[in-house]
């Protein structure tokens, strides 16, 4: 088991070194033009130019400036933001709060209501109530997250007066953006569960343990449940990985000043060390989250170990 | 009656695609879904005959009116029709959607053939560039490679299937690793065919299927990612109509003229709603197991 982490520990260092090799790569290479001079401004004097390019290390050979950009991250440092005048990473910091809230908020609410539904199809497989189920997750699985908070805003903000429409003041600003992802999260978790159960349904042990006599709602709960867990498992994982990133329409729409958000700005700023800053910290954590995943998954299924 | 029921007429066995087609026709919700798609494609295509507005033709003295039968889906702060810029903005997604899985399917599926079928050093080092490009959340990465690219179009096309990338060729790479065992395949190696005519000729039928399945999900994918990062801003200029971008816009409307940001919203849905159970009726289709 030990030797399983440790491998697959192994695996995740040098994806996040590649990771932010990529982004310090895409960011002095790709970018057009010469940065300082982006970040000074057009009304900026050559000297003014010359100052920030001597400042943020670019007068140096790239080699050394990736050197030291590696040195500095392994240290937590990731630069200061030009737009804010502060370390990257304490703007981050406040704004990471909120994306994780929001993220975990949706993932379990959305994958509560997507096993339910998931399980309950599998059990009436063919009827009315899988029909009724397979329609609405497909429809829910096809709404585009930003038609969906509008129109949730349209409903409940607008038209009912129910809930505020942007802020992040108080639980009640975090009920819409939550519905939105939870939305397409129980679809997704309803379609993966009720495959799943299906499978499992027709196993052999369930057929042993239903033909023991045992009632069956034991037979749903202890043996077929925890069998279909496996694959949704990590599904769960990828979706808290690819939230903490990908939240960033709902962030936007609902004025939440999360990490996707901040991104988003920061590109449109330009705010170079920002955006590199956001990039690796969030594809960072989602390797972290799918390490994570890993290692649970080995943890509820034996045969993953040895494999 | 009854003995012909027994002993059914003689014919040719039908073939996969045939038998495909045979249990996807019997899917009724999929049939109607796949009538309604070529309608409203037909009605993108044929726009100008469909709808007598010019999508960015100004138009003062009628902006901001509610759904009537003069304008079905209202017109916007400009007086500009929005079925007409809805119909307009379809071909700017679609083409989207379309074109960048288009690309994906071409880059991708000779690197998945190659890295299943040759496995080892090759195999391991396509995959782990694919495993680096997953690694980056999928809409920020298209967000930040458009605004290095370059805002337009192309770039936006580029982006999306850059990062659609490594699910097909994973896709494309396991079902290369179960043919490759395969006896036919061993079969035409010892009649002495070479690497590449395998690959072509007799493992890439195979990956056909499953590869129709994911390219129709992708689509739809690729649809809503266009609309997505039109609607923050980036890709498509106003005043050309996109379906994201209009969303942009009538979001800010949303108290007073509702109806501009509900139809182009209403018509991503159903296009993306019909995708997904098209590409669900084809891998059912596909599924051995399940029965017609």
């Amino acid at each position: 088991m030990s030797q399983y982490i440790l491998r697959r520990i192994a695996i995740a260092f040098p994806l996040i070194l590649a990771v932010t090799t990529v982004v310090f790569v895409m960011l002095r290479v790709a970018l057009p033009g010469d940065p300082a001079q982006v970040m000074a401004g057009d009304r900026a004097s050559p000297d003014q130019i010359e100052l920030i390019r001597r400042k943020l290390g670019f007068d140096r050979p790239v080699v050394e400036q990736y050197l030291i950009f590696l040195r500095n991250f392994a240290q937590g440092d990731l630069g200061r933001s030009v737009k804010f005048r502060e370390p990257v990473m304490g703007v981050i910091a406040r704004a990471f709060p909120f994306t994780v809230t929001l993220t975990f908020l949706s993932v379990t609410v959305g994958t509560a209501i997507g096993l339910l539904i998931g399980v309950i199809t599998a059990i009436y497989q063919r009827t009315w109530v899988d029909n009724f189920g397979i329609v609405l997750t497909v429809f829910f699985f096809s709404i585009p997250t930003f038609w969906l908070g509008l129109m949730l805003i349209l409903i409940f903000s607008v038209g009912l007066r129910l809930l505020p429409v942007q802020g992040a003041g108080t639980w009640r600003h975090f009920v819409l953006p939550v519905a939105t992802l939870a939305v397409g999260q129980s679809a997704l978790i309803a379609r993966l569960t009720r495959s799943s159960m299906i499978e499992v349904l027709s196993t052999d042990y369930v057929r042993t343990a239903r033909s023991k006599g045992l009632a069956r709602r034991q037979v749903l709960m202890r043996h077929a449940l925890r069998n279909t867990l496996i694959p949704v498992i990590t599904v769960v994982g990828l979706s808290v990985g690819g939230l903490l990133g990908g939240a960033v329409i709902t962030e936007s729409i609902f004025g939440l000043p999360g990490v996707g958000r901040l991104a988003i700005d920061a590109i449109s700023n330009r705010d170079y060390p920002m955006i590199q800053g956001a990039v690796i910290l969030v594809a960072a954590s989602f390797v972290f989250v799918n390490l994570l995943v890993d290692i649970i998954y080995a943890f509820v299924d034996p045969r993953i170990r040895y494999a | 009656m009854r003995s012909e029921r027994l002993f059914p007429k003689q014919s040719a066995p039908a073939g996969l695609y045939q038998l495909v087609l045979l249990k996807f026709v019997r899917n009724r919700v999929a049939l109607a879904g796949l009538c309604c798609l070529l309608l409203l494609l037909l009605a993108i295509l044929f726009a100008p005959q469909v709808t007598p507005y010019d999508p960015l033709q100004k138009n003062t003295p009628e902006r901001n009116q509610a759904p009537s039968l003069a304008h079905p889906f209202g017109t916007d702060k400009l007086g500009r029709d929005i079925m007409s810029r809805v119909l307009y903005g379809g071909r700017v997604s679609l083409q989207v959607g379309f074109l960048s899985v288009g690309l994906a399917v071409i880059i991708s599926t000779p690197l998945g053939l190659i890295a299943g079928f040759f496995g080892g050093i090759v195999d391991n080092a396509i995959m782990r560039v694919m495993d680096l490009i997953l690694a980056f959340p999928g809409l920020i990465l298209a967000i930040w490679l458009v605004s290095l690219l370059g805002s337009n179009i192309n770039n936006v096309i580029i982006a999306i299937a850059f990062f659609s990338l490594p699910t097909f060729s994973r896709l494309i790479r396991g079902v290369t690793l179960s043919i490759r065992e395969m006896e036919y395949v061993m079969a035409a190696r010892s009649m002495g065919a070479g690497s590449l005519r395998i690959m072509f000729f007799h493992i890439l039928p195979g990956v056909l299927g499953p590869m129709i399945v994911l390219t129709t999900l992708g689509v739809s994918g690729a649809i809503v990612a266009g609309a997505s990062l039109s609607f923050l801003g980036l890709g498509v200029r106003p005043p050309t109509p996109e379906w994201g971008a209009m969303l942009a816009d009538g979001r800010n409307y949303l108290r007073t003229q509702w109806w501009i940001a509900v139809f182009p919203g209403m018509t991503i849905t159903l296009v993306v709603l019909i995708l997904n159970i098209i590409g669900d009726a084809l891998r059912d289709a596909l599924d051995p197991n399940v029965r017609a």
